[in-house]
């Protein structure tokens, strides 16, 4: 079984098409590791009849010789995604007992690709928080763990996603990054994180937190897995007004084609205090990796980097004060029953929501508000687009942008949910490529003098996804990064 | 154009300003591919876009964008090739997203003008501010259940253009004009069917009075009124309240109001200090709405002559009065149907046809003109049968009830019956002796003085020939038989 649990998605979809493996054998491996590792509560409903359904079918299509990119290959899906009937809450008590009616754009073109799906994964309520602690289901656990041995924040808020990947109970997972959703908890977790450029997945069918920023991106062990599986997942569609109409490229070709003069740019900006020495430390690695591997590395600047945090935590809540009114309990989800619409209105969401997505509503609430709409709202616009100029003045310079992904390592479940700024600043590295839209990459590069996995970040020009893929694998290849948590359901590697 | 009322001490100027939606013409809605039909079963016309369910996003329909712009083209507005949705936000039970999509900073369509004609006949111009798209709400039903709402979603989402008038109307005369025009407009363009019953046209209307010459004065709004009698009541309701008021030594609160239909007046609905704050901002879910020229310029040719200038071109053409044109224009068939009917004959006749015979019967018939027996063809075979001289004035009209009635062609009728006018003067004589021949003692009190007689002896010729003599020909020949 350990053997199975070993394979990255691109070996065992090798092994598949050679039948040296079944789809259904490879299910087995990865539903007896859901069971070993549940004790880190990744999962919120696991579909593992579906899955084995899926499983089978995969396996039919390998014996006609007609198997998708990513048949038989088990994949986890964070509960933001619907999915049709089968309970979809984004870990809200106001969504519990949903079950959706259709299939999200992102899932459905993984199910047609032949993935099989483990289950729902754990994250913040609707998508809002950096550690997973949010979630009215509780903490998804880092299978990493401190040297005293106690439980670390997966991150958030796609905190399952990256925890069952790096635990080994999902080959791949599906997540969603708004602020840092995706490569934050993959930098916590020590896999590979990417988030698309905005537009390159479809947000149809996806429980929307902001939805300028919102972005679906896939969580896997190498970044050639990453490239497998976005290529599914990306496309133009129709139903979503902002999706791209581009072509997907083959991703996979931009894996170890080499970065031969390829023009990285390191962000003055991005020096903050604070930051972990081990960070600092392994931002310098990356960067001596890169040259080494033929780059040419530039110093940069990106001047409205501080401003990116606070532009944010306007943007967003206000965004989700607004895609959050229709959670009434008039239609679907949770309803308190009350004399007047009023009272129903004001209870069932006072009972329905945590008090972080409260904390956010109130946020965006006010910030639209008559007469504080100029001096926040439309402010935070403007500065928006300064950031968004930052980056593409950098780009006429450079071609990639090599960062830290999080000024930090995993830090322990309780710490930072008492003080919501300390949490909200574990995304200033990440938020500014959902502002500006661009592709960003989280790639596990290094270990903390305590252990723990810490991630670098790529960022490149949008629908440059290639070129992030080139230099991720780059990073990578040099790293030579070991995922070992202490509390996976096997060895790994 | 402005009226002055008199109140107690003294004159009042009103202003009236107009926003009117008005449900686009499209079978789907503004942005989910669902039925925007009226009339089907509750909660049928209903997608998951419509129903807001969790990670459903809207999609324009370019067939509304269309319809949007035609609009603009027809009151001569300005198009904005660059607009923005936003998105206005409130909890309602029938509004399922929580917010309306519409637009706020950036209409689809700027400043225009919509040009009136009252009853005396003189025009004026209303300024148009803008138009705007958005999303309908869906209904809710509070007489279902003794303590529950029902929502009816059918509605929800269907496209909306909202025209928002200057406040340049002075009386309900004028708002009246207003409301009429704009709906043919629309009707003619076919971008709205002006349904106001079934609600596919709602006003909502600003009052205010002041002192001639003076600022504006506070206004109220009365919301969705739904027929030209209860905007015209709720005008003039509001003017008499607002004047009085402030002759009391009161004053006008800045308030949403309620017409109530059964008594005439308006109510508060809500102040100022309730009033909603919509929190509007640009709905993150869709790009901004562009076109170019090209795509106006489409529109522009596809676009149907429009009621004024049909009008123009009947009294300068056609020789019609103002007042005869006015009827014709008022709706697009009824031009279509006088278009048809008088092409190559007499404008004129047709026009006094249509107006006085066929509308009269279709109004006694309680039909509309779209289900009229009469086609124009067949009416413009009547005024030939006229125009040459096969039949009078009088048996046209017997013709014209039987055509009515049964759907036929004037000629068959005036053939199966022999109506054809008698115009052999031989034949007509030997009638008028015949006449002359049995009346002689009448015949010699005419050529005694009595002149009066003339009208019997007509009238025995006329009687003789069953209606059928030509009555020009009779007057001149009996003229001649008996001044002889």
């Amino acid at each position: 079984m350990s053997e199975l649990l070993k394979m990255t998605a691109t070996q065992a979809r090798k092994s598949l098409l050679k039948r040296e493996i079944s789809s259904v054998e490879l299910l087995n491996a990865y539903q007896t590791a859901m069971e070993k590792t549940e004790a880190l509560n990744n999962y919120v409903t696991p579909t593992l009849e579906v899955a084995k359904e899926m499983a089978i079918k995969a396996d039919k299509t390998y014996a006609k010789g007609n198997a998708g990119l990513l048949a038989g290959l088990p994949i986890g899906v964070k509960d933001l995604f619907c999915t049709k009937d089968i309970e979809t809450t984004a870990c809200s008590a106001i969504l519990k007992g949903f079950f959706p009616p259709y299939e999200s754009t992102v899932t459905s073109n993984v199910w047609k690709s032949g993935g099989v799906m483990l289950g729902k994964l754990n994250c913040d309520e609707f998508a809002m928080g950096s550690s997973n602690e949010t979630s009215i289901f509780g903490p998804a656990i880092n299978p990493w763990s401190k040297i005293d041995g106690s439980d670390l924040s997966s991150g958030g808020s796609s905190g399952g996603s990256a925890s069952s990947v790096a635990a080994g109970a999902a080959l791949m997972s599906l997540g969603t990054d708004t602020g840092g959703s995706i490569r934050q908890p993959a930098a916590f977790c020590g896999v590979v994180g990417l988030k698309p450029t905005y537009g390159r997945c479809s947000r149809w069918g996806i429980v929307a937190f902001a939805s300028s920023l919102d972005q679906a991106g896939p969580f896997t062990r190498t970044v050639e897995d990453s490239a497998l599986i976005f290529s599914a997942m990306a496309g133009h569609d129709q139903k979503d007004s902002t999706s791209a109409s581009l072509e997907t490229p083959n991703f996979s070709e931009a894996v170890n084609s080499g970065i031969e003069g390829l023009r990285i740019g390191i962000p003055a900006e991005y020096y903050v205090d604070g930051m972990d020495t081990d960070i600092l430390n392994l931002w310098k690695k990356g960067r001596a990796w890169l040259e080494q591997a033929g780059a040419k590395v530039v110093d940069i600047s990106l001047p409205h980097t501080k401003y990116a945090l606070p532009c944010y935590y306007i943007i967003a809540p206000a965004e989700a004060s607004s895609n959050l009114a229709r959670y009434d309990g008039v239609k679907y989800g949770k309803r308190i029953e009350k004399e007047s619409l009023d009272a129903m209105y004001e209870a069932t969401r006072a009972d329905g929501f945590g008090e972080e997505v409260q904390r956010r509503i109130l946020i965006g609430t006010y910030a639209l508000s008559a007469g504080y709409y100029d001096a926040y709202y439309l402010k935070a616009q403007q500065v928006r687009r300064l950031i968004k100029e930052d980056f593409d003045k950098a780009f006429n310079d450079v071609d990639v942008i090599l960062t830290p992904t999080t000024p930090t390592a995993a830090f322990p479940i309780g710490a930072e949910i008492v003080d919501p700024i300390t949490m909200y600043l574990n995304d200033v590295f990440t938020v500014p490529a959902n502002l500006a839209g661009l592709p960003g990459i989280s790639v596990p590069a290094g270990l903390s003098e305590q252990g723990l996995p810490l991630g670098l970040q790529l960022l490149a020009p949008s629908f440059r996804e290639d070129r992030i893929f080139s230099a991720a694998s780059a990073i990578e290849k040099q790293a030579e990064f070991s995922l070992a948590p202490v509390r996976a359901a096997g060895d790994l590697q | 154009m402005s009226t002055f009322v008199s109140g107690r001490t003294g004159e009042w100027e009103i202003v009236i300003g107009m926003e009117v939606h008005a449900q686009v013409v499209s079978n789907s809605k503004l942005f989910s591919g669902s039925s925007a039909i009226f009339g089907a079963s509750p909660n049928n016309h209903v997608s998951l876009v419509d129903a807001a369910m969790p990670g459903m996003l809207p999609v324009i329909n370019a067939q509304c964008v269309k319809q949007a712009v035609l609009t603009g083209l027809g009151l001569n507005a300005k198009i904005n090739k660059f607009s923005v949705f936003d998105r206005k936000n409130y909890f309602y039970a029938d509004l399922p997203q929580g917010y309306q999509i519409s637009q706020f900073k950036h209409p689809i369509v700027g400043e225009g003008e919509v040009q009136i004609e009252l009853s005396d006949g003189s025009t004026h111009k209303v300024g148009i501010e803008r138009l705007h798209l958005e999303q309908d709400a869906g209904k809710s039903l509070h007489d279902q259940h003794p303590s529950k709402s029902y929502i009816d979603l059918n509605r929800s989402g269907v496209a909306l253009m909202e025209i928002v008038s200057k406040p340049e109307m002075h009386s309900a005369d004028q708002a009246a004009a207003y409301i009429k025009k704009l709906r043919s407009i629309l009707r003619y363009l076919g971008t709205c069917d002006g349904n106001m019953e079934e609600g596919s046209l709602r006003a909502d209307v600003n009052v205010s009075v002041r002192r001639p010459g003076e600022a504006l004065g506070t206004r109220t709004e009365t919301k969705n009124l739904n027929s030209v009698k209860f905007i015209m009541q709720t005008i003039e309701f509001e003017v008499q309240r607002q004047i009085e008021l402030i002759e009391d030594g009161g004053e006008v609160m800045q308030e949403t109001r309620l017409f109530d239909t059964s008594t005439g007046m308006t109510r508060t609905m809500r102040g100022k200090e309730d009033a909603h704050d919509y929190r509007y901002f640009p709905d993150p879910d869709l790009l901004p709405l562009t076109f170019d020229d090209a795509f106006i310029d489409e529109l522009k040719i596809g676009m149907p002559e429009l009621p004024d200038e049909i009008k123009f071109r009947m009294v300068n053409e056609y020789g019609l009065s103002s007042y005869d044109a006015n009827v014709l224009t008022e709706e697009r068939e009824t031009a279509a149907f006088y278009e048809l009917a008088s092409d190559g004959r007499d404008r004129k006749i047709t026009a006094n046809w249509m107006s006085v015979e066929l509308f009269g019967a279709l109004n006694k018939a309680g039909i509309e003109l779209a289900q009229s027996p009469v086609s124009p063809n067949q009416l413009g075979g009547l005024i030939d049968l006229i125009s040459d001289g096969s039949i009078s004035g009088k048996i046209a009209k017997e013709v014209f009830s039987e055509m009515f009635e049964t759907g036929k062609d004037a000629k068959l009728i005036v053939d199966e019956k022999g109506l054809k006018q008698v115009s052999d003067e031989s034949a007509i004589v030997t009638m008028i002796d015949d006449v002359l021949a049995t009346n002689p003692d009448k015949v010699n009190e005419y050529r005694g003085g009595k002149e009066k007689l003339f009208g019997f002896f007509v009238g025995q010729v006329m009687k003789a020939s069953k209606g059928q003599a030509n009555p020009g020909m009779v007057n001149k020949l009996l003229k001649q038989k008996l001044d002889l």
